[in-house]
């Protein structure tokens, strides 16, 4: 792992691999899912396949956007299934076989932390390596909102 | 090696294929031993897989087949006759090379099973009483042991693949010249002679260099299909004008055609919007295109139900001989025509329904014949196409299902409580045999308890969108119904309206549509104990608060109880789930359309209450909804509101066959088929009338008429016809004309979805097709027409005597 794509969720800069990575579209519509897990932000078209939009901010456990800015969504492939990940903004591909690599700092919120791989220590800001299966592994015991 | 594994392949396909048509034909052999075409076929089958095989260096197989075709060979030249013995080997031969190919298939090599037995035992099977002449083929099997299995020698090889060739072009010629003699009208077109060619050339294709030196020689034999007057030999008659083509080629080409569809409602919907007649024109066009593109695309997939019962003669011989019964398999509708997605899907649980009936239904001979009946029970198993859903129907003669014995059991599992099963009916306790958890056979035999339980065939069946029912007599036997979907690519759907989104229904279990206007609006709705119910036509019909199943609101407050929701309009859409009747509310009713249905991603499988998803022609995605997943977590099956719509049902205990009828103004009417005895047309000119009343001379006597459009109020125009339908119906001496505009259709009355109307002459209203008619109470109708019809000669009836003669024309 030697490239990220990063995106901004919040106040945190996260990447996950590029080679995961399939695309990334600014789609307005979305189709809301009732009873569905509230990670589950909606369903989205994808040049006529259904995806599953992830609520990356509902995820980590943090409040929804105030922004004005519509989000964004990151659609990753995991398992042979395409997800999208809705985050707030999307950053760049950062190389970072260069960039010191630690284990998650405490710092981190808990919820937060649960899915990372670690950070990297980038000079201006810490990059967060995101676990993007266990960001997918929603538990589906959650599901009745009913 | 690239070539090797091609020719290896084919000839998998190739001797697949052939298996099945072998099981086919060594059954209908039995039934006819000395039929030489049969035969012939089964010895040409044989021979080409050993010959091939021989050239493959698969021993083993070429071993077995060898003493297999040595054995055909001798009852091919009526040396030997196939007797119940030579059926087993020949049977357990052709499973025995069936698991060969699939070893081929999976590891490239012939595997580890050792067939000297077999071998022994087909061997053994040549040395017939009769002392036989020298066999045609030396008999190699005769010393089956000897280890060196030697190989043929590559000339061997080559000849058989020649004679195979050969074999085939002949074959084909004859099929041309049937096909020519068939249509004498059609002299056979350069596509079909480049086919034949095609079924010939294949063969060398799968040879080496050696056999094309050989094949020329087969070549010029499509020549004789010129002359009309050679008329081959029965054997397998399709004439091969297809193409094999990859299915994975053809699921692309039906999702692509989906998204054609798709991108076609797209269009269609953008263009209402604008006021463009020439572009409209071309859209209209090519909405026309797609729609017949969609229709051919699908028929590709299309395979008679005949793929997945041609394996069933082979189950029913087996499991009847290891039982000790006596089956006789009918099979009507053959040809019936599935996708091939759902053919896969019922195969499992056709097989099981099929072992069940002679495991559980056919009665041992001795049992039959103590019963009085025929020692050999019948299965029949039939095919047909009703109303948008093929039927398949598994009917034994054999013991029936005792709804009793079922009950107990089902208390006993702790499936249904005794109060519970008190109140159901016995065609709904019988239905409990498809409960998770329930199985009557006494011991786990190995037919039953093979993993399928009845549980098993419903949960599949329903996964298909299709349903399963079963009507039983006791004593005389049961009929398991499977209604499933033409197809599942793409559906017909309802989209409705709930709390500003959209939501697609599949119209399999849309019976009806109420409309919640006026003043009442929700107000019409009323609560038993709680829960919500609405009077239709005199039933009571348990609702489901769409928006609060889906959790949009809070529960209760959809309707109000009387408060903020009385005033809100709405649809009450009526859906059947199950054996039930119920209405779910929504806002809105939008429109209907073919929809593709696309799997939802993992995070949302659990969700029971959506099949799927689609995409609607504005790029949006609608979740389909699962009627039966909202029945049951709704609870609205079991509150007592939805017992009250059992009840509704409850008449309805078996399947009756109705005639369709259209009165003016395009109003149905359906008549109980047992109930009419002749379908005639008069001229209207013939019509005479007997003070005020119509009346025609009919075979002899005098036959009142009724116009059912007058009778029933029906509204509109009459049409002057120089013609009269008539539905005649015959008592004894005694006969009444029933007039109506046209004569539809013949349909089965979709079990539970009678529903009453208090209307004169009518006994309720049922569902045929996508359509609500009604049921025309003809006993009403023909005292309408002859108050004295059901008075015999001695003077008036008592109601009583009036009531049994219903029941006894019914």
């Amino acid at each position: 792992m030697s490239q990220l794509s990063t995106f901004h969720v919040g106040s945190y800069l996260f990447g996950v691999e590029v080679a995961l990575v399939q695309e990334v579209v600014r789609m307005n519509a979305s189709t809301p899912v009732p009873l569905s897990p509230p990670e589950v932000a909606g369903l989205i078209n994808l040049r006529g396949e259904v995806l599953t939009a992830i609520d990356v901010r509902a995820r980590l456990g943090l409040p929804p956007s105030t922004s004005e800015k519509p989000q964004v969504n990151v659609v990753v492939r995991v398992d042979d299934e395409p997800v999208s990940l809705l985050v707030d903004e999307i950053g760049g591909v950062v190389e970072v076989s260069q960039i010191p690599f630690e284990t998650t700092p405490s710092t981190v919120d808990a919820q937060v932390g649960s899915l990372l791989l670690g950070a990297y220590t980038m000079p201006e800001k810490l990059l967060l390596a995101l676990d993007a299966r266990a960001l997918l592994a929603i538990n589906e015991s959650q599901t009745s909102a009913a | 090696m690239e070539a090797i594994d091609e020719i290896v392949a084919e000839f998998l396909v190739e001797s697949h294929e052939n298996l099945d048509q072998l099981d086919t034909d060594l059954l209908a052999l039995e039934q006819d031993p000395t039929s030489r075409d049969l035969l012939g076929s089964i010895f040409r089958t044989i021979h080409t897989i050993k010959g091939t095989s021989g050239f493959l260096a698969f021993n083993k197989l070429e071993k077995l087949t060898h003493v297999g075709e040595n054995l055909l060979s001798r009852m091919r030249d009526g040396l030997i006759q196939l007797n119940e013995e030579r059926a087993s080997a020949l049977l357990a031969m052709v499973d025995a090379v069936r698991g060969l190919l699939s070893n081929i298939e999976a590891t490239g090599a012939e595997g580890e099973v050792d067939h000297t037995e077999l071998v022994t035992r087909l061997g053994a099977l040549l040395e017939d009483g009769a002392a036989a002449p020298a066999p045609l083929i030396p008999a190699q099997a005769g010393s089956p042991d000897e280890p060196a299995a030697e190989a043929p020698s590559t000339e061997e090889v080559v000849e058989a693949a020649a004679q195979a060739a050969a074999e085939q072009a002949i074959e084909a010629a004859h099929e041309l010249a049937e096909a020519a003699k068939g249509h004498p009208e059609e002299i056979p077109t350069g596509a079909q002679v480049v086919t034949a060619e095609v079924s010939i050339t294949n063969v060398p294709e799968a040879k080496p260099e050696p056999a094309a030196a050989e094949a020329p020689a087969a070549k010029p034999a499509p020549a004789p299909p010129a002359d009309p007057g050679e008329g081959g030999e029965q054997k397998r008659s399709v004439v091969e004008s297809s193409v094999r083509v990859d299915i994975g080629l053809l699921d692309t080409l039906m999702s692509m055609v989906g998204e054609l569809v798709l991108s076609r409602n797209a269009l269609v919907s953008e263009l209402d919007e604008q006021n463009d007649s020439a572009l409209a024109r071309s859209a209209q066009r090519l909405s026309l295109i797609t729609s017949e593109l969609q229709e051919q695309v699908m028929k590709t997939r299309m395979q008679p139900v005949d793929t997945v019962w041609s394996k069933l003669p082979r189950v029913v011989r087996d499991l009847s001989r290891q039982l000790g019964r006596n089956v006789k398999l009918e099979m009507e509708g053959r040809d019936t025509e599935l996708d091939r997605s759902v053919l896969e899907a019922i195969k499992d649980p056709m097989t099981h329904l099929v072992r069940n009936a002679i495991d559980h239904g056919i009665e041992p001979p001795d049992v039959r014949t103590a019963k009085g009946k025929n020692p050999e029970g019948t299965l029949t198993l039939r095919a047909y196409h009703e109303a948008g859903l093929v039927h398949l129907e598994i009917i034994d003669d054999g013991a029936g299902i005792d709804h009793t014995i079922v009950g107990a059991k089902a208390v006993e599992r702790g499936l249904v409580t005794q109060a519970g099963l008190e109140k159901m009916t016995p065609r709904e306790i019988t239905q409990s045999i498809f409960l998770p958890g329930f199985s009557t056979a006494a011991k786990v035999t190995n037919v039953s308890g093979r993993g399928v339980g009845m549980d098993v065939v419903k949960t599949r069946i329903e996964a298909i969108g299709g349903s399963v029912d079963v009507v039983s007599n006791k004593g005389a036997g049961s009929t398991f119904r499977l209604s499933i979907p033409l197809t599942l690519a793409i559906i017909p759907a309802l989209t409705i309206g709930c709390y500003g989104h959209r939501y697609a229904v599949p119209q399999v279990s849309v019976l009806e549509l109420v409309r919640l206007s006026g003043e009442h609006a929700r107000g019409g709705i009323e609560h038993i104990s709680g829960a919500p119910v609405y009077r239709l036509r005199g039933a009571l019909l348990p609702l489901v608060q769409l928006d609060e199943q889906l959790g949009l609101v809070p529960f209760g407050t959809s309707s109000g109880g009387g408060k903020n929701g009385d005033g809100r309009g709405g649809f009450i859409v009526v859906l059947q789930a199950e054996q039930h009747r119920f209405g779910l509310v929504v806002d809105d009713v939008l429109d209907t359309q073919e929809i593709v249905v696309k799997p939802l991603g993992r995070h949302l499988k659990s969700l029971p209450m959506y099949q799927g998803a689609t995409i609607h022609g504005d790029g949006s995605v609608v979740l389909i909804l699962d009627a039966t997943a909202i029945a049951r977590q709704s609870d609205v099956l079991s509150n007592p509101a939805g017992a009250a719509s059992s009840a509704v049902t409850e008449e309805t205990t078996s399947i009756d066959p109705v005639l369709v009828v259209e009165l003016s103004g395009g109003r149905r009417t359906a008549i109980p088929l047992d109930m009419v005895t002749r379908l005639e047309e008069i001229p209207t000119d013939t019509i005479e009338r007997v003070g005020g009343r119509e009346v025609v001379q009919y075979r002899g006597h005098i036959m009142p008429l009724v116009r059912l459009a007058n009778l029933l109020g029906a509204y509109g125009e009459e049409v002057d016809a120089e013609r009269l339908q008539l539905v005649v119906y015959t008592r004894g001496e005694r006969s009444v004309g029933f007039a109506v505009e046209r004569i539809m259709d013949i349909a089965t009355e979709r079990a539970g979805s009678r529903s009453d109307i208090d209307d004169h002459a009518l006994l309720g209203s049922i569902v045929v097709g996508d359509r609500v008619v009604e049921l025309l109470d003809v006993q009403a109708a023909v005292l309408a027409a002859d108050p004295a019809f059901y008075q015999d000669s001695a003077g008036a009836t008592t109601m009583q005597q009036l009531g049994d003669m219903y029941e006894e024309a019914r």
